[in-house]
This record gives structure tokens, C-alpha cells and sequence, in this order.
């Protein structure tokens, strides 16, 4: 009963004695199951990938009302090994003139940094990869050195549009984490912790009940983030040229193709984690395991809503897009968190029910004054528009006496 | 345990390391790569000695976050310089920006 | 030599070797990535002293942001084929000299202060210290007042690059 209540720590517990009993010192068994733990869970996140790409274009069939790849197995089940199947047998071609360590180190890089993440995730209450103290800025850390990823692979192409490409990818980005770093500080506010199993703990009320503005600009941002659509102008195939990844063919784009759709993924978890409240729900006290469904289910919740707006929306201009961040997103962001710092500073000692209710009142207040805001100015613009737009009245003729 | 001397060490010859960036580069940018060097090697200096003398106080980190966040700003307001400076005389190699000689 | 003795010995000498190749290859480009080596043993540095915390503004501040920084200066401000010639200027045997006094003269007056031979570290920091820093760095009694400032020299001289490195028209 123990071992179906919470199998992975009996597990971790009985190879622990194993080992010891082989006679390994201490520090080596942790050493040990530490790499082990590693093991499983890239394995599992990398299987999670090769699903993904059936999701992916079996919900964007769908929503395009066809049926999506049915013909590769049941249900098409066998098309993402097709697909790494013709990635694999491509020819392996490294540009003239381009770096040959950079080139090849840049899709690793990115698939890294999109796996160390799941470092740091809680799938149970006892099960934690690493229970770093700052877990939340050990995110913002790694998305960093995706962008600087992205670099290295727009330079080592070699090839002046890959390098363009990936300035303007990487200056998307790092827009983007402005508002990102920000709204991520929302549940460290309302839990007073960086760590992110406190913060799972502190959710006795989920922070999507206690800050849904909060919830929607952190998803917002982290879906302009990873660069998916709407916001992927700078790297859809039917732009003009393919972004940062023209040159990589083969695996090499492959790694590039799965770490965005694992980057989406993995979003969609870390939200679920800081605003659906994680490994939360009805009986996961008594039986640990469950952690692991309920988060599973909650981030897939939100993998189908990114997904849904992938694909119902177009793809945002280049300008608009930067417009919209640091002229909506950045303020009312910066708005969020004073207003949630000062709120939670008034209500010290209060009890649950009051900081909900007071959080979520304040949210809404908010986007109220927002939308308010925001109609006044389209109305300014629309007015402005149709005083500017000349009449289109043809030129008089000339009069021609004859 | 590693002895507070070796983190001395290392930090004073990642000094002496970006010291001689700064002294003997000619392009700008990588001059200022060296002052990025002698700013990480005096943050190793202060976190080593905040670790093994006086850990309870908090003067060490405090003293540090400063240091960050004045080596942001130095090396946003440099390359903006640098790059306004190459956008006039088209070259960024120290020894030609001297128009203040005499 | 236990292993935090090796780890350590092992992050210098990348750091070091990194530094050493930043100050003196000849493609700029190169020298940024050297410098992102750099930086990120000085982060592994910042792990084993136990302050976590720094490690992770390390890479997010310098690596996520300054390095890249760098780079986008790099790329804006360089003519075709230009990295053929020396990098180092005329006196660089100068430099090197002064290098070396200088490093002997830090290493001689450290030896001869009577902490050098310290050990140990003090024992047992405990994960209070985020708290703690952030609470002196609010409070009036402690560094509220450098933190103000950082503050406003972060907003000039954010407000200053805009400004310096816009395109005349």
C-alpha cells in the first residue's frame, strides 16, 4: 500500500538501501540517484515531446475542421516517428564558412535549457527535482540563456538573413521578459517565497482565483516568450525567410522544432504550478501519486489553450507587437504588482477568504479602469482616422472653351 | 573546504586578467569586456569574504546586488556611446577616437 | 582534497583559461563567447560559496542581458573583414608588466594579512538570507539609500542609451 500511495520516493528508498548495501559511501548513493532521477525524467519529458507533435497536428486538424494524419498507424499515432525517421536520414550539411562548434552547440542549447526546467517543477509533494530556494528566478535564468541561443545560431549560419532574423527574434524576446519577470513575481508576492514548492503550498486558494489578471498576462507573455503564434513572425515557414533556423536541416532543426513545442509545454506546467496550484486537488495528502495527474491534467488544460490560440488568431506585425508590450503589457503589469504588493502589505494576518475576495476585487477593478482606458483611446483614434482621411472627390475638369 | 586564500587568489588574478584587457585591447568593446572581468573578479572578493568572515551580517550581498546593477548600467550607457561614436567616425578602435588630444 | 576542493579547482582554471582567451583572440565574436564561459564560472563560483542566489542574478544580469548586449554591439559596430589585423595595441608588453606587478603586489599584502590562513568557513548560513537582503535593502536603518540610487542611475542611464544611441534623422 506504501508503494502505490507514493511509488517513486519507495522506489528512490530502495535503491538507496541497495546501494548501500553494495557497500557505496553516502554522498555517491545521493550522487547516484540524483543522475538517475535526471534520467527518468528527460526520458519521460522527451517521450512527452514525440506526443506532442501528434497533438499538435491532430488539434490543429481539427480546428481547421479535417481529420489530421490518420493514415500512419492508428489514428496516426506513428506519424511523429515518421517525421524523426526523414529528419534523421537527411544529409548532414554544415554551411561554407560557418563555425562548427557554435553551429552544432546552439540546438542543444536550446533543448537544455528547456529541459533544465523541469528541474525545478513539484509532481507530488515529496517528489522534487531540486529544492532550490529562488526556483522562481532559476526560470527566468534559463529562458535567458535560450535567448543568447538563439544567437549563437542566427551568427554560426553564416548567412546574413539568419543573423537579422535572429536579432529581431531575440529582441522579441527579450522584450517579452519584461513583462514576464514581473508577473511571475505576483505568486511570490502573495506566498512570500521564491520557492516553488512554497508557493504550491501556499495555494490553499488557487492564484488564478486570486489574481486572473495576473494568470493572463503571464501566459500572454510567455507565449510571445517562446516565440509561437500569434507572435511567430519572425520564424513561420511562409515568411519570407525561416528566421534564425534557415541553415539547419535535418535533426538539427528537428532539436529546434520539439524544444518550441517542449518550450510550450513547459509553460503551460509552470503556470499550472504558480496559478492552477500544481499538484493540488482532492486527496493528495493521502495519496501522493495523484500529484502527478492532477498536474498533468492542468498543464495539458493549458497546453490546449495556447493551442487554441495559436491557431484562431493571425499573426501580429512586427511593430504591434513590440507596441503592444511596452505600451500595454509593461504598465499594467507594473500596475498588477504594486497594486497586489500593497494589497497584501494592507491585509497582513487576514484571514483566507478576505485576501481572495480583496485580490480578486482589486484585479477586476483593474480591468475595468483598463478597458475603460482603452476604449477612451480608441475612440480618440477612430476620430482622429476619419478626420485625417481625405474625401475622395475627383478634381474639378478643365473648362476647355472650344 | 575550500580555504578563503584560493578564492583571493583566483580573484585577484581574474583581475589582473581584466586589467590587462583594458590596457591592451584597441577595440572599445573589448576593453569593456575587460571591465566586466575586474567587476566579476571584486564580486567573487565580496561574496568569499561575506561566506567565511562575517556571514550573519548582510552588508557582503548587499554591497554585491550595488555592483550588479551599476556594471548594468556602465555597460548600457558604454555601448550606446560606442555605438553613436562608430555611427560619426565610423571606426570603434580606441587610439583613433582623439580628438580631446592636445 | 575533497570534492569541493576539485570542483573548484576545476571552475578556476575555465574561468581563468576563458578570461585569458577573451583578452586575447583576434574575432571579436569570439571574445564574447569566451566572456559567456567566463561569466558562467564565476556563477558556479557564486554555487559553491553557497549564495545561490547570486549565481542565478549572475546569469540572468550578466549572461542573459550584458553578454547579449555586447553582442548586438559587436555586430552593429563592425566593418567587413576586420579581424584580420592585431588586436592589442602598441604597448601591450607594458600592459603585461604592469599585469604581473600588480597581481605579485595584491598577493604579497594578502599573504601578509593574518586572516589569510582562514580555513573554515563560518558555519551554517541558512536560507534566510534572500529575507534578510531584502529587508535591509528596504529598510531605512540599513541600505535603503544605496538602493534609491541604484535605482535612479538604472532609470538614467536607461533614459541615456535610448537617447545616445538613437538614429539622428
Amino acid at each position: 500500500m506504501d508503494f502505490l500511495k507514493d511509488p517513486i520516493n519507495f522506489i528512490a528508498n530502495w535503491l538507496g538501501t541497495l546501494l548501500s548495501g553494495w557497500g557505496l559511501s553516502e554522498p555517491l548513493i545521493a550522487v547516484v540517484l540524483a543522475l538517475l532521477g535526471v534520467l527518468v525524467i528527460v526520458l519521460i519529458v522527451l517521450a512527452i515531446a514525440i506526443l506532442l507533435v501528434w497533438i499538435e497536428r491532430k488539434v490543429v486538424a481539427r480546428f481547421q475542421d479535417r481529420l489530421g494524419p490518420n493514415r500512419a498507424g492508428p489514428f496516426g499515432l506513428f506519424q511523429p516517428f515518421a517525421d524523426i525517421i526523414k529528419l534523421i536520414i537527411k544529409e548532414s550539411i554544415l554551411p561554407e564558412g560557418a563555425e562548427w562548434l557554435v553551429y552544432n552547440l546552439a540546438p542543444v542549447l536550446t533543448m537544455a535549457t528547456v529541459l533544465m526546467i523541469w528541474a525545478v517543477i513539484p509532481f507530488t509533494p515529496t517528489v522534487l527535482g531540486s529544492d532550490v530556494n529562488v526556483g522562481v528566478l532559476y526560470i527566468v535564468a534559463l529562458g535567458s540563456i535560450g535567448t543568447l541561443a538563439i544567437i549563437m545560431a542566427g551568427w554560426a549560419s553564416n548567412n546574413k538573413y539568419a543573423l537579422l532574423g535572429a536579432f529581431r527574434t531575440v529582441a522579441q524576446m527579450v522584450s517579452y521578459e519584461v513583462p514576464l519577470v514581473i508577473t511571475l513575481l505576483i505568486p511570490v508576492l502573495l506566498s512570500h517565497s521564491m520557492g516553488i514548492n512554497h508557493i504550491v503550498e501556499a495555494q490553499e486558494v488557487w492564484f488564478f482565483v486570486l489574481s486572473p489578471l495576473g494568470a493572463l498576462l503571464f501566459l500572454i507573455a510567455s507565449v510571445a516568450e517562446i516565440g509561437r503564434s500569434p507572435f511567430d513572425l519572425l520564424e513561420a515557414e511562409s515568411e519570407i525567410v525561416a528566421g534564425f533556423h534557415i541553415e539547419y536541416t535535418g535533426m538539427r532543426f528537428g532539436l529546434f522544432y520539439a524544444s518550441e513545442l517542449l518550450h510550450a509545454l513547459t509553460i503551460s506546467t509552470i503556470a499550472a504550478t504558480l496559478f492552477l496550484g500544481g499538484w493540488r486537488g482532492p486527496g493528495v495528502e493521502t495519496w501522493p501519486i495523484l500529484g502527478v495527474i492532477y498536474l498533468a491534467g492542468k498543464s495539458f488544460l493549458l497546453y490546449f489553450v495556447v493551442m487554441w490560440v495559436r491557431y484562431s488568431l493571425p499573426r501580429i506585425r512586427i511593430d504591434h507587437m513590440l507596441n503592444f508590450n511596452w505600451k500595454f503589457l509593461t504598465p499594467l503589469a507594473l500596475t498588477i504588482l504594486i497594486v497586489t504588493a500593497i494589497l497584501e502589505k494592507v491585509m497582513t494576518g487576514a484571514s483566507l477568504a478576505v485576501r481572495s475576495l480583496v485580490h480578486l476585487s482589486g484585479n477586476v477593478v483593474i480591468v475595468i479602469v483598463t478597458i475603460q482606458i482603452l476604449r477612451t483611446y480608441a475612440r480618440i483614434e477612430r476620430q482622429r482616422f476619419d478626420d485625417s482621411r481625405p474625401l475622395a472627390v475627383a478634381a474639378e475638369p478643365p473648362v476647355t472653351t472650344t | 573546504m575550500v580555504p578563503l586564500p584560493w578564492y583571493l587568489i583566483f580573484a585577484a588574478a581574474l583581475f589582473c586578467i581584466g586589467l590587462y584587457g583594458v590596457l591592451a585591447r584597441k577595440n572599445a568593446i573589448a576593453i569593456l569586456m575587460g571591465v566586466e572581468l575586474m567587476l566579476n573578479a571584486v564580486n567573487i572578493n565580496l561574496i568569499a569574504f561575506w561566506r567565511y568572515q562575517a556571514v550573519e551580517q548582510v552588508a557582503g550581498p548587499a554591497f554585491a546586488v550595488i555592483v550588479f546593477a551599476v556594471a548594468a548600467a556602465e555597460v548600457a550607457v558604454g555601448l550606446a556611446l560606442f555605438i553613436s561614436i562608430y555611427r560619426r567616425r565610423d571606426s570603434i578602435i580606441a587610439d583613433d577616437i582623439d580628438l580631446l588630444k592636445w | 582534497m575533497t570534492t569541493t576542493q576539485m570542483i573548484f579547482l576545476a571552475t578556476a582554471l575555465l574561468t581563468l583559461v576563458a578570461a585569458i582567451m577573451v583578452v586575447s583572440t583576434r574575432k571579436l565574436v569570439h571574445a564574447a563567447l569566451w566572456l559567456i564561459l567566463a561569466l558562467f564560472g564565476v556563477a558556479i563560483t557564486f554555487v559553491l560559496l553557497e549564495a545561490g542566489f547570486f549565481a542565478v542574478i549572475q546569469v540572468v544580469v550578466y549572461i542573459g542581458a550584458i553578454a547579449i548586449l555586447m553582442i548586438f554591439a559587436i555586430m552593429l559596430t563592425r566593418r567587413e573583414v576586420r579581424d584580420v589585423s592585431p588586436q592589442t595595441n602598441r604597448s601591450w608588453w607594458l600592459a603585461a608588466v604592469i599585469t604581473v606587478l600588480f597581481f605579485t603586489g595584491i598577493v604579497f599584502m594578502l599573504s601578509s594579512w593574518e586572516g589569510f590562513s582562514v580555513n573554515q568557513p563560518v558555519a551554517g548560513v541558512g536560507v534566510d538570507t534572500i529575507d534578510k537582503l531584502g529587508q535591509a535593502l528596504v529598510s531605512p536603518h540599513a541600505y535603503v539609500l544605496p538602493f534609491e540610487v541604484a535605482s535612479v542611475l538604472l532609470l538614467a542611464a536607461m533614459i541615456g542609451a535610448i537617447y545616445a544611441a538613437r538614429e539622428k534623422k
